[in-house]
This record gives C-alpha cells, structure tokens and sequence, in this order.
C-alpha cells in the first residue's frame, strides 16, 4: 500500500491496499456540520446568536468540502489508484450504507404500522384499551386517516393515491429503467447513449420532484392536510419528506455523475462511482414502492 | 470431553455436598427473607405472594448455577495454575458436552417460565373487580377518583418532608416520620375486596407502585392502564412515584390505607357527607375532598368585576358573592395550598428557580390586574400546568390572595366569585 | 495512551516511500488516515470521556450519600444522571470499542489498514465535536438534559434549550458510529489475509463484525427516534401524543428496539476480548470455537426480538407481554455456552495471572452475576416489583462496568506491549485489579439490596432506610474512581516515559495466538502492507 502518490500504479504484490493521503476534510467538514447544527439549535430555541450566518456559513462550507471531498475521490479514481479490491470495498459499503438507511425509513414505517394498527384503534376503544375510549375519549371512533381523538390540526382530506401519487409511481419505476439502460450503455462504451440516458433519468426525478410539491402545496392549501393533522399528517409527512429530500439528494447524485460522465470519466469495466448513484437510486425507488402501498393505497 | 481427568469426579461429589448444605441454609434463610429490609417484601396480596415466591425460585435458580459453574471455574484457577500443572490440555471442542450445556440451560427455562407465565395471566385478569380507583398523576401529585362514588381527592407530599426535602433545609429527614413515604391524603382502600385501578396521567409518564401490593404500571398520558389488588391485611402500604416524570419524581409518594369493610364504608359516606354541603372553607385542609365532576357551580356572571382596577377587585365582588371570605382566612389557606401545590416551582419563598420558574416576589403578574393572575393559575402558561381542574374557586381565591399578600407583594384579595367568573372563559 | 506515541519515531520500519509521511504536532492527528494513530484517539478520546462520565457519577453517589437534599437541586441531579448515562455508553464505551477495533481489526486479519481510512478519520472527529454540543448544555439557561438517557416524552419534550443540542449531538454520534462500523464490516468481509476463512479468524474481529452489524441496523432507528421528538416538539407533529393518535409508548418501542440491541453493542466486543486473552493465559485453544460464533450469532438475532422486556409495566396486551418474556429468556442459553465455553477453556489449562487474565476471569464471573439479575428482570411479573428500581441499575452496572469496561481494560493491559513496545508495570497491574474487583461489588452489590427493599431509580432522595446501602455503595463508587488512576498512571508510562522500561518481545505472551504476534512490538506504522501468510499456527482452534 502506501500508495501516498496518487498517481502510483497498483495491482503489484506490494501494493494490495491503497491507504489515502491524510486528509484535513473530514475535519473542517465536521466543524461546518457542528456549526450549522448549532446554529439550527439556537433557530429552534430561540437563542441570541449569530444563527443565520452561522447556518449559511456552515452550510457553505459543508458544500465546498464535500464537493471537495468527492473531488479528490473522483480524481483519484481517475487516476487508477483504486484497484479491484477497493472497488470492493466501495461495493461493501455503498450495500452497508444503504441498509442503514432501510432502517432509518424502518423508523417512520414502524411508527406508521404502529399508529394506524395500534394506537389509533386502541384510542378507539380496540383490545384491551376499551376503558382509554370509554373513559378519556368517549366520543371518538378509530378511523384511517386520522388525527386522533383531539382533532389536532382540524379537519382534513386524506391523501388520494390515483392522482398524483400514481403517475410518480410511474415516473419513479420508469426511471429505474432508464438508469438500468444507461448502466448498460455505458458497458457497451456507447456513451452518448449512456449520457442521454442518464438526463431522461435525471428529468423524471425532477418531474417527481415537482409533482411532489405540488401535492405538498394541495394538501396544505386546499387539503388542510399539515404537518399538524395528527398522526396521520405526522407520518405522511414525514415519510414522504425524507423520501423526497433523498430523492433531492439522488438527483443531485445523478447529475455530478453524469458530468462526470460528459468529461470522460468512468470506464466500460470500472465505473463504481456510477453504480453506486444507481443502486442508491434503486433504492430510493423502492422506498416509495412501500410508500406508495402503505401510505397513499392501503 | 476427553482426557476429563479423575478429579472430575472429586469435583462433582464435593458440589453435591455443597449443594446439600446450601439445602439446609436455604430453608433456614428462607424464614428470615421474609420482609427482610434487604429483600423484596412479600406484600400483602395473593399475587404479591407469588410475585415473592417467583422472585426467591428464580434468585436460588441463579445462585445454584452460579455455583456450580464458578465452583468449576474457581476449583480450576486454583488447580489448573501452571505450577500445578504445567502441560495444558489440547481439547478445544466436545459436540456432545457443547449440545448438552445448550439443552440443560433451556429445560430450566422452561422450568421458570411456566409459573411466570401463570402468575402473568392471573395479574392480567381485572374482571369482576368490586369496586374502581381512577388514578391520574400530575407532575408531582396524584389524583384519586372513587368511580361512581363521586369521591375524588388530590395526594402529594406530606408537608413536614416536603420542607426537609428542600436543598438545605437544615432539617434532619431521620426526624420525619415515614419521610418522603408519606402523604397528606391517603388512598383508602377496604380489604378483602378486588379493587380495579384505571391509571393514566394529565401530564407526563408517571409510575403508580406499591410494593406490598405487587402492583406497578406506568400512568401514560392519553391512555389507561388496568391493574388490580385484593389485600388481605388491614395496614398502611406505602411506595413512590417509579417513573421520571421530571424535577420532583422522587417526592411523590404514594399511601395506601387498608381498612375493614365497614371502616371503609363509613369512611366513604363522611367523604361523601363533606361534599354535598361545600363550605368553601372545606378547602382549608389542603386537597381534601371535592365532588367529583361538580365542579363548583358558576356564579351568576353579573358579579363579575372583569373592569375592576386590582386593588379594589374585591368590593365589588364581595357585594354579589355569596361566600365572601375574610382577608386572614384567604391568606392561611392559601399559604396552605401554596405551599402543596406551588411552591414545588416557585419555592416557599416565592424566588422561584431561574431561569424556569419565575419568581412571584415584585412578578408583574401578582402586581396586576386580577383577572391575569387568576386565568394564570387556572389556565398555566407553558410550563405551569393549569390548576383549574384541581383547585376549587375558593382555593385559587386563597392562594392568589396568599401571593398577593406575601414576600412585600401588596396587591390586594381575590375572593372565590372572581374565580368563578373567569372559570371556563 | 499508551499507543498515542508508539510511533513518534515513526520512521521505523518502513523502508521505502514515504515521500511525505504523516504531517507533524497536531495536525498529523487531525488529518491522519492510519488506523494505528484513529485507534489512538478513540482510546484518548474514550478514556477522557470515562473521567467525565465517572465525576458525574459520583456526583451522583455523593448527593445519594444521605437522606434530605445536600448538593444539587433535584434538577441537576436529574441532569447528572441523563448525562453520566450518555456519556458513559456513547462517549466511554463505545468509541473504546472502537479504538480497539481499530487497532486490531486489521491487526489480527492481517490487513494493512481499515478499509475506508477517510471516513475513519470523520467518523472519529465527529465524536469531539458532538460532545462539546452535548457537554456544553450544562452551560445553557436550564441546564442540561434531565429526561433520562432514555429521552422519554413527554418529559424530555419539556427540556429546555438544550433540546435541539440533544438531538443533533445523537445524530452526529449515530453518523460516527454507522461510519465507524461500515469500516469495520467492509474490512472483515473485504481485506482479510489470503487463506484467512471467516472460520480461521480471531474471535474479537467475530464480535466486531456481529457489533458492527447490530450498529448499522440500529443506530439509523434511534436518529429517526430522535427525530420524531424534534419534529413533536416544533414542528407539530403528534407521533408521542395521544390527542393526535401518536403513544407516548411508541417512542419507547422505537427506543428499545434500538436501545436493547445496543446493549448488546456494549458488551459482544468484550465477549471477543475475553475470548481472546483466556486462552492465551490458559495456554489452551479457545474451548468451542463455533459455538462461540453461533452464540453471538445468535444473541444478535435474538436482540432485536426482546426489546419490550424495558417496557413490562407500560401496559402492553397480554400476548406480547409473554412472547417478550420468553424471548428474552432464550438469550441466557447462548450466553450461557459463552461462559461454559470459557470455563472449558480454562479447564486442564496451565494458567497464569498476568493483569489481563485477572480482568478476563473476573468478567466472567461477575459478567454473570449481572446476566443472573437481568435473568430474574426477564421475568415479567416479578419484573413489576424490580422495574425502576436500584435492582435494575445493580443489574446493568454489573454487565456494563466489569462487564464493558473490565474488557476494555483487560484489552489495554493485553494489546498495550504491542502498541508501545514496553511491557506495562505488572505489580501495578496487580494492585489496580484486586482495587477495582473490590470496590465495584462494593459500589453495585448493596444496590440489588436497596432495590429489591423498595428503592426507586433517578430519585435524588429516599426514604431513610434505605441509608445504610447507600452509604456502602458510595464509598465504594469513590475507592473506585480513585482507583482507576493507578491504570492511568500504568499506561501513561508506557505511552509517555518509556525510556528504560522493559521492551517488550514480538509476542509478549507466550500462550498467545495471532499475526498481530507476528509483527515486531511495538506495530510497525504500517503493518502488513504485504499481506502475511495465514498458518494455521496462529488460530489453533481451526484444525
Ligand atoms: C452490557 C449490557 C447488558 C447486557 C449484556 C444485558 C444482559 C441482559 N439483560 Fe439487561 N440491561 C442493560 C444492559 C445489559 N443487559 C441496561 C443498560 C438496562 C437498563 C436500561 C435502562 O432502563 O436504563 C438493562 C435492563 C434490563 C431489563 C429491564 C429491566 C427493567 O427496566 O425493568 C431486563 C428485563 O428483562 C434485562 C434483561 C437482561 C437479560 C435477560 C440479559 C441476558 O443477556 C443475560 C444473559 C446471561 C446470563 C443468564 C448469565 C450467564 C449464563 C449462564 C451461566 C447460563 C445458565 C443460566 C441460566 C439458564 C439461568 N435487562
Ligand atoms: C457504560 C456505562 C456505565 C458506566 C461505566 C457506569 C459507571 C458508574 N455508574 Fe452508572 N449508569 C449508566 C451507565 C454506566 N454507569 C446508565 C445507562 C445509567 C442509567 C441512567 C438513567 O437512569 O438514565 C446509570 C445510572 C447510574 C446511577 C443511578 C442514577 C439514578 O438512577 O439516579 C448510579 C448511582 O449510583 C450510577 C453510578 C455509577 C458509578 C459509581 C459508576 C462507576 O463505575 C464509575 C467509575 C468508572 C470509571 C471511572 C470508568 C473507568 C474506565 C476506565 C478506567 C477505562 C479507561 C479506558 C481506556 C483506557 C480506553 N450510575
Ligand atoms: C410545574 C411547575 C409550576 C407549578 C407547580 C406552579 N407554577 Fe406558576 N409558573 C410556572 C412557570 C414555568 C411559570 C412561567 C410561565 C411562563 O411565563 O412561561 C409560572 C408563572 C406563574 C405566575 C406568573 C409569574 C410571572 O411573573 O410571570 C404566577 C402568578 C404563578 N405562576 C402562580 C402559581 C400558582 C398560584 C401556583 C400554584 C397553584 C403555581 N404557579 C404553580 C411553573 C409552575
Ligand atoms: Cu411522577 Cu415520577
Ligand atoms: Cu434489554
């Protein structure tokens, strides 16, 4: 290993591992995460500081590094640094870090299963909480949608699933399609077709995009469908939020790819980068497959 | 295992033995473990009873198998040393000895888990329950409801430990009685009768435990719980809040009475008695008893002084009100109820604890207007839960008074009608 | 420690390039990618957070000292026990765990480094940065978290402007702690040594990567925990609130299912320590090598199945309360083939007593202890009586401390000759242990006692007759505390003021196993930068 120069070659028996020169971004990277977290904190709170440009700096900041970050990655893969057994292990760890966000979406699915089979019936008297309905909630009736016993948030309309939400299914699911064709596009060295591929993708990602926030604008302008309506506000939300800002996020991915793609990166053998945006873009993509099911059709 | 040497042996027939003179302890011991102040105490319930037995099987369970394996381990730390023996074994695997050791610990589980899962059942079961107890804890207090006895009462913290409790206090607790195990009202309960608890809470989680009854379970916000207790003995149990519910968990106590039945029922009808004809004045000992559900009856609202300037608010509510109270009444009482109800917060000397708690001493609030101070306390603010629902008008009447009237403040009285005007707007 | 200037002559031993080895002074340690110099810090890192998360309990121990309130207001006190909790788990054991498998995961596979050194380096420098947000609550109006480690609503939901703090700083260690266990994952299963068959490899890298696993499945559920919290608080969200259709239950189901399976995460690690050092001492291959694999295996399963067993008392149906109670009695049977493994281990064996093995043997005899009361609180119905009680913080302190920190220490007094390359102070050694073994069963045993007697937990107060158990257990807390410096001390010397110390030999224990014991003391900056040669020498267990 050792190979402290980017450049080195690799492959030979002494150099089966690449270890990467010392590096100071995870550092300031950390620092601008703290500040904007602070500074988040004192939002919330209410506090006399410096919030705003503390946010903005740290966010900057946070920007710059990981564009510089990625950067130093790209380049080095360029460079043919990386040889097959760190393409491996960039393998093994895009597959452990999207596990671990399957559980973080595990949260909000759990608290979605738990209150629509669960609490609210319970409130309504279901089981073994007869006496919750009886004697704290005489009035209310279990439902799905709901905003519980106290009407948080007041009346609403429940989320329809053949509107909109159906032809982001389609958007989604055909976008997974198109990233696949680019994948294999770009192993037959027909990068044109690849690139091209590649933005259709990356316009049905923004069509969801937009068409989410349309129905965020209709539910709260029209629906009174809040963030306030209850649990079922909460979990509708709150799961379709994380999904979309990890939709931002996969777009985002699929773009720098695909500049990257323009500029003669990636190789019909090795192109990991590549894979990883779409197997995160899969993901993503199953994601709403379960939204769609458990939160707009069941 | 191959090569188990000879000496296996020794140590089998030398656990046996020890197991045997374990025997004779253990049935020795067992008399004085009984409520000892070491041991869980064997309560006063049948449940409680099999709850102690559970606890005392599966406490020698363990103790018997810790002694056998570490009897094992200690007797080869002490042989197996290198100047004893010098040539390790080579073994390292025995599939018979590793599935046997798999299925014994599982057969003893099972042997445990019968009874537990017997015991469970039985404590699940609060049917045909002869009478019902809601209970709803408050930060820090609970409330007690007689259902359809339409008997409800508030219990905190006997008030002799509540000042030695306080930081510095400079009082001796082993000088209270029963301290911080001791409350101003207790529950009542008759023996011999299969009482149903409904638990819940009005603010955060709290847990509702009395050791002699085997009974605990948390008071969750928004729901209800269901346990129940039949005690045998006539007594006075006593146990504490089990759930952090915040700065004063650890002084919430909880009194259980036991009294025969007939104790019981007179005891019911004179709560019942006190009730039906509210003097205000009732409310001078501090939390007692309050028809539950009769909130106090509103005052025609034309006496309603809501222009009044504070300092004469009470003329004119004084002319319309039928229980108008004197200025020293008001002011002992209140200094009563401020003293259970408030000063967890805002402290005896009404400094309260910055930067949470304001003080009440020179507070804009106690120096306004009265409808302000009074919608206050009924209503909260933020973190001040609202104390409409607990305190009658004469009791917010008091203790507005009180604060009003102490620590330099001078900011007039507030009479009961005044209270009543403003409840429910 | 020790380890943090092993290599301050760094030029040892690697003959070629270089041309700009690590920078100098601070900035080396800030920008470095070297799992020797990450473990380093972690250790550094964790022992200062031991120190913090130790003061706070014997603040604790010391308002607990006597009846009626002495020191803190019963605020405080709460804030105290919130924070000795967080710290001690998040801050103490686990980047410990951490920098251990840091040093050794690579070490005992034969790789030369972890898998991604970068984001080693972020996942370690998280951790300052979370804690001073979490530690620098104390200073904020209303102080710091008081709603318990386990940040129950509604009561954590009137924390006051710490709150946000709190929640952020648990996502920031959660991503520390995902990053850190991806590495270690990805370097088992991707860098191991040719010839290295899962099956031939140590048992501390078995642990980690059964940890390592639980962490990723885990720790993305406390931060979306955390996150309905935050979204409750502020934004209007009802999750936790009954008017709304949320369960303030639903937070603790969601808490568990994470916290259960962590503490889990706080002891598997030391179950590899353990494993490794006892048959080192008994100069004896590890009794029941795949069972011990399939133990842990199977522990981790059954973590993620137990975690009502927090909540008996909250009001569950009937049914899950039982099927909760008899899943969490099944763990005691693997568990249970842990210990039998060990005592087999020990058995016929030629033992001696160096500082290591006196850890590891009274781990597993008071590691136990611990599993015997956490077996009595499997129980559901008896459960009501102990729930919330001291016998539940007898319990767990049984497990944690000379249960995880008895293995982190051991693991120092085992690996520290080859991070140095000086052998530590053994009659020094000797002194800490009998000190520590003493006092911590002075410290927890009487609070089984006061326990089962009637005495709640996270009260700063109590009924006076339960005085007596506290006062033993106080002075036993402090004994204990002032002990550790005698460790400190041990080790400091081997990390800072080594010269004429005696140096230690490549594979300072005769009875051990392993390549880290192929490699000269102290460890080369780089080792293994060809990968070794895998005999079946150094893991006698596999034929
Ligand atoms: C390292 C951490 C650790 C470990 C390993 C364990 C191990 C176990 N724990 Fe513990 N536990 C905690 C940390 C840990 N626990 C913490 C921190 C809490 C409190 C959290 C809080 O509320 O703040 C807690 C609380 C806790 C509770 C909740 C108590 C309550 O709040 O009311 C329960 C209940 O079932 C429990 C059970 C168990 C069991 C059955 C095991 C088993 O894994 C133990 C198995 C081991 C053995 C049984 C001993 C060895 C076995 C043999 C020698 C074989 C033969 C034995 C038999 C067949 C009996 N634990
Ligand atoms: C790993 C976790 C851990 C550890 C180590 C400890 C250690 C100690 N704990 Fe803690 N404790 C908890 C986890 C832990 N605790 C938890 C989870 C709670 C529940 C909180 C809650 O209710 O919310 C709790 C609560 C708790 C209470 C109950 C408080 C209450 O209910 O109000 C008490 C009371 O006595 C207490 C005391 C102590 C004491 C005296 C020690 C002493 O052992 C401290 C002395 C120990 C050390 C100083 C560490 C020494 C370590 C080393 C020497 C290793 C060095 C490392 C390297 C070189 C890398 N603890
Ligand atoms: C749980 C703690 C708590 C208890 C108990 C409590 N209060 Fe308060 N009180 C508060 C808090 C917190 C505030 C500040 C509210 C705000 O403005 O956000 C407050 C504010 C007040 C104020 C206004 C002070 C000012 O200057 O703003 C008055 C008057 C008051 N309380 C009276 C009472 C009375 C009377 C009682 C008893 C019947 C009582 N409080 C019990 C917490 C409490
Ligand atoms: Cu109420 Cu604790
Ligand atoms: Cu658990």
């Amino acid at each position: 290993m050792a190979t402290h120069a980017p450049a080195a070659p690799v492959e030979t028996g002494s150099s089966r591992y690449f270890v990467p020169n010392p590096s100071v971004w995870p550092f300031i990277l950390t620092a601008a995460l703290a500040l904007v977290v602070y500074g988040v904190a004192g939002y919330l709170e209410d506090r006399a500081l410096p919030i705003k440009p503390m946010i903005i700096a740290g966010a900057v900041l946070a920007f710059y590094i990981i564009f510089r970050w990625c950067r130093d990655v790209a380049m080095e893969s360029e460079h043919g640094s990386y040889n097959l057994q760190v393409d491996r292990t960039f393998r093994w760890g895009m597959s452990w870090f999207i596990f671990s966000e399957v559980m973080f979406f595990g949260a909000f699915f759990g608290a979605l299963f738990y209150t629509r089979m669960l609490s609210v019936p319970w409130l309504g008297g279901d089981g073994s909480k007869l006496l919750t309905n009886l004697v704290l909630w005489p009035h209310f009736e279990a439902g799905w949608p709901s905003n519980g016993p106290g009407h948080v948030g007041g009346e609403f309309e429940g989320m329809e699933a053949w509107g909109l939400p159906a032809i982001n299914t389609l958007l989604l699911i055909t976008s997974s399609f198109t990233v696949t064709w680019a994948h294999h596009a770009l192993k037959e060295n027909k990068r044109l077709k690849c690139i091209l591929f590649m933005w259709v993708t990356i316009a049905l990602g923004a069509t969801f995009l937009f068409c989410q926030a349309k129905e965020y604008m209709h539910a709260y302008d029209v629906q009174n469908l809040t963030l306030h309506s209850g649990v079922y506000g909460s979990t509708f939300f709150m799961l379709t939020g994380f999904h979309g800002m990890h939709v931002t996020l996969g777009t985002l991915m699929l773009i720098i790819i695909t500049l990257r793609l323009m500029s003669g990166h990636f190789k019909p053998d090795r192109h990991f980068g590549f894979e990883g945006v779409a197997w995160y873009w899969h993901f993503v993509d199953v994601v709403w497959i379960g939204l769609f099911t458990f939160v707009y059709v069941l | 295992m191959p090569n188990l040497s000879p000496r296996v042996n020794l140590v089998l027939r030398s656990i046996v033995a020890a197991l045997l003179g374990l025997g004779t302890f253990v049935a020795r011991a067992a008399d004085t473990m009984e409520n000892a102040y070491w041991n869980m105490p064997k309560g006063v319930t049948e449940i409680s009873h099999r709850v102690w037995w559970l606890h005392m099987y599966a406490f020698w369970i363990c103790v018997v198998i810790g002694v056998l394996v570490f009897g094992v381990m200690f007797y080869s730390l002490f042989a197996h040393r290198r100047s004893k023996h010098p040539v390790p074994a080579t073994f390292h695997e025995s599939t018979t000895v590793e599935i046997a050791w798999t299925i014994a610990p599982f057969i003893i589980l099972i042997a445990m888990a019968v009874p537990a899962a017997g015991t469970l059942i039985k404590m699940y079961d609060t049917r045909n329950a002869d009478l019902t107890i809601k209970i709803t804890g408050y930060q820090w207090k609970w409330q007690y409801e007689y259902v359809d006895q339409g008997v409800s009462f508030f219990s905190t913290l006997e008030s002799k430990a509540n000042a030695a409790r306080q930081l510095h206090s400079g009082i001796d607790p082993k000088t209270v009685p029963n301290y911080l195990h001791d409350a101003d009202n207790y529950l009542i309960l008759p023996v011999g009768k299969k009482v149903r608890f409904l638990l819940t809470s009005d603010d955060v989680i709290h847990g509702w435990w009395v050791p002699d009854l085997a009974v605990k379970k948390d008071a969750i916000p928004g729901y209800i719980n269901e346990m129940w207790a039949k005690i045998d003995e006539p007594g006075t149990y006593r146990g504490q809040c089990t759930v952090l519910c915040g700065r004063d968990h650890g002084f919430m106590p909880i009194v259980v009475k036991a009294v025969s039945e007939p104790e019981y029922e007179q005891w019911l009808a004179q709560q019942k008695g006190a009730n039906a004809a509210p003097a205000p004045a009732a409310a001078a000992t501090p939390a007692a008893t309050e028809v539950a559900g009769a909130e106090p009856a509103p005052i025609p609202a034309a006496s309603a002084p809501a222009a009044a300037p504070a300092a004469d608010a009470a003329k004119p509510a004084a002319a319309a009100a039928p229980a108008k109270l004197g200025h020293d009444e008001l002011v002992k009482n209140g200094e009563k109820i401020y003293a259970s109800t408030c000063a967890a917060c805002h402290q005896a000397t009404g400094q309260g604890m910055k930067p949470a708690f304001p003080a009440l001493v020179g507070s804009a609030v106690v120096a306004g207007p009265v409808d302000g101070h009074i919608t206050q306390i009924l209503k909260g603010k933020n973190a001040m839960p609202p104390f409409g629902p607990q305190l009658s008008d004469a009791d917010v009447a008091a203790v507005a008074t009180y604060e009003r009237n102490s620590w330099g403040n001078h900011s007039g009285d507030v009479q009961p009608a005044q209270v009543a005007a403003l409840r429910g707007k | 420690m020790a380890e943090a200037h092993a290599h301050d002559d760094h030029g040892h031993d690697h003959s070629h390039d270089h041309a700009h080895g690590p920078d100098k002074g601070i900035m080396r340690w800030i920008k470095t990618t070297n799992h020797k110099d990450l473990g380093t810090l972690y250790l550094w890192f964790s022992a200062t957070m031991f120190i913090i998360g130790g003061l706070m309990s014997l603040a604790i121990r010391a308002e607990l000292w006597q009846p009626g309130m002495q020191y803190f207001d019963p605020e405080l006190f709460n804030q105290f026990t919130t924070m000795h909790a967080l710290v001690m788990i998040f801050g103490g054991v686990m980047p410990g765990f951490v920098g251990l498998a840091n040093w050794m995961v690579p070490m005992t596979i034969g790789a030369s480094d972890l898998a991604l050194p970068r984001v080693n380096n972020w996942g370690f420098w998280i951790l300052p940065f979370a804690f001073t947000l979490l530690l620098s609550t104390f200073f904020l109006p209303g102080g710091a978290p008081a709603g318990g480690w386990t940040i129950y609503p509604p009561l954590v939901l009137q924390t006051g402007n710490s709150f946000p703090l709190l929640v952020f700083a648990i996502h920031l260690m959660g991503i520390s702690s995902i990053t850190g266990a991806i590495n270690v994952v990805v370097t088992i299963l991707n860098m191991r040594a040719p010839g290295m068959t899962l099956l031939k490899m140590p048992l501390f890298a078995w642990s980690w990567l059964i940890t390592a696993y639980l962490l990723i499945a885990v720790m993305p559920v406390l931060a979306g925990a955390v996150t309905m919290l935050l979204t409750d608080k502020y934004f209007g969200t009802s999750f936790f609130n009954a008017a709304g259709g949320g369960d303030p239950v639903m937070f603790e189901h969601i808490f568990w299912f994470f916290g259960h399976p962590e503490v889990y995460i706080l002891i598997l690690p030391s179950f590899g320590i353990i494993s490794t050092i006892i048959p080192t001492f008994a100069r004896k291959p590890l009794f029941g090598y795949a069972s011990m694999v399939y133990a842990m295996g199977s522990i981790a399963f059954l973590s993620f199945i137990v975690w009502a067993h927090h909540m008996f008392t909250v009001g569950i149906p009937l049914a899950g309360e039982l099927f909760f109670m008899f899943s969490t009695m099944l763990i005691a049977v693997p568990t249970g083939v842990k210990v039998f493994n060990w005592v087999a281990t020990m058995w016929q064996g030629s033992m001696t007593y160096e500082t290591p093995m006196l850890f590891a043997v009274a781990f597993v005899f008071l590691f136990s202890i611990g599993g015997f009361s956490g077996l009595m609180l499997a129980l559901a119905p008896v459960d009501f009586q102990y729930h919330n009680t001291y016998f539940v913080v007898a319990h767990f302190h049984y497990v944690l401390v000379p249960g995880a920190v008895f293995g982190i220490i051991a693991a120092v007094y085992y690996w520290i000759p080859k991070w140095t390359g000086v052998m530590y102070n053994e009659t020094l050694g000797k002194v800490h242990f009998w000190w520590s073994v003493i006092w911590i069963n002075v410290t927890f045993f009487p609070q089984h006692f006061v326990g089962l007697a009637g005495m709640p937990r996270r009260i700063p107060d109590y009924a006076v007759q339960f005085t007596d158990f506290n006062q033993i257990s106080t002075i036993g807390a402090f004994l204990f505390f002032i002990g550790q410096f005698v460790f400190f001390y041990n080790i400091l010397r081997c990390a800072l003021w080594r010269t004429g110390m005696k140096p230690a030999t490549a594979r300072v224990w005769e009875g051990a196993y392993g390549l880290e014991w192929t490699v000269p003391s102290p460890a080369p900056y780089h080792t293994f930068e060809d990968p070794p040669h895998v005999t079946d020498a150094e893991s006698p267990w596999a034929h």
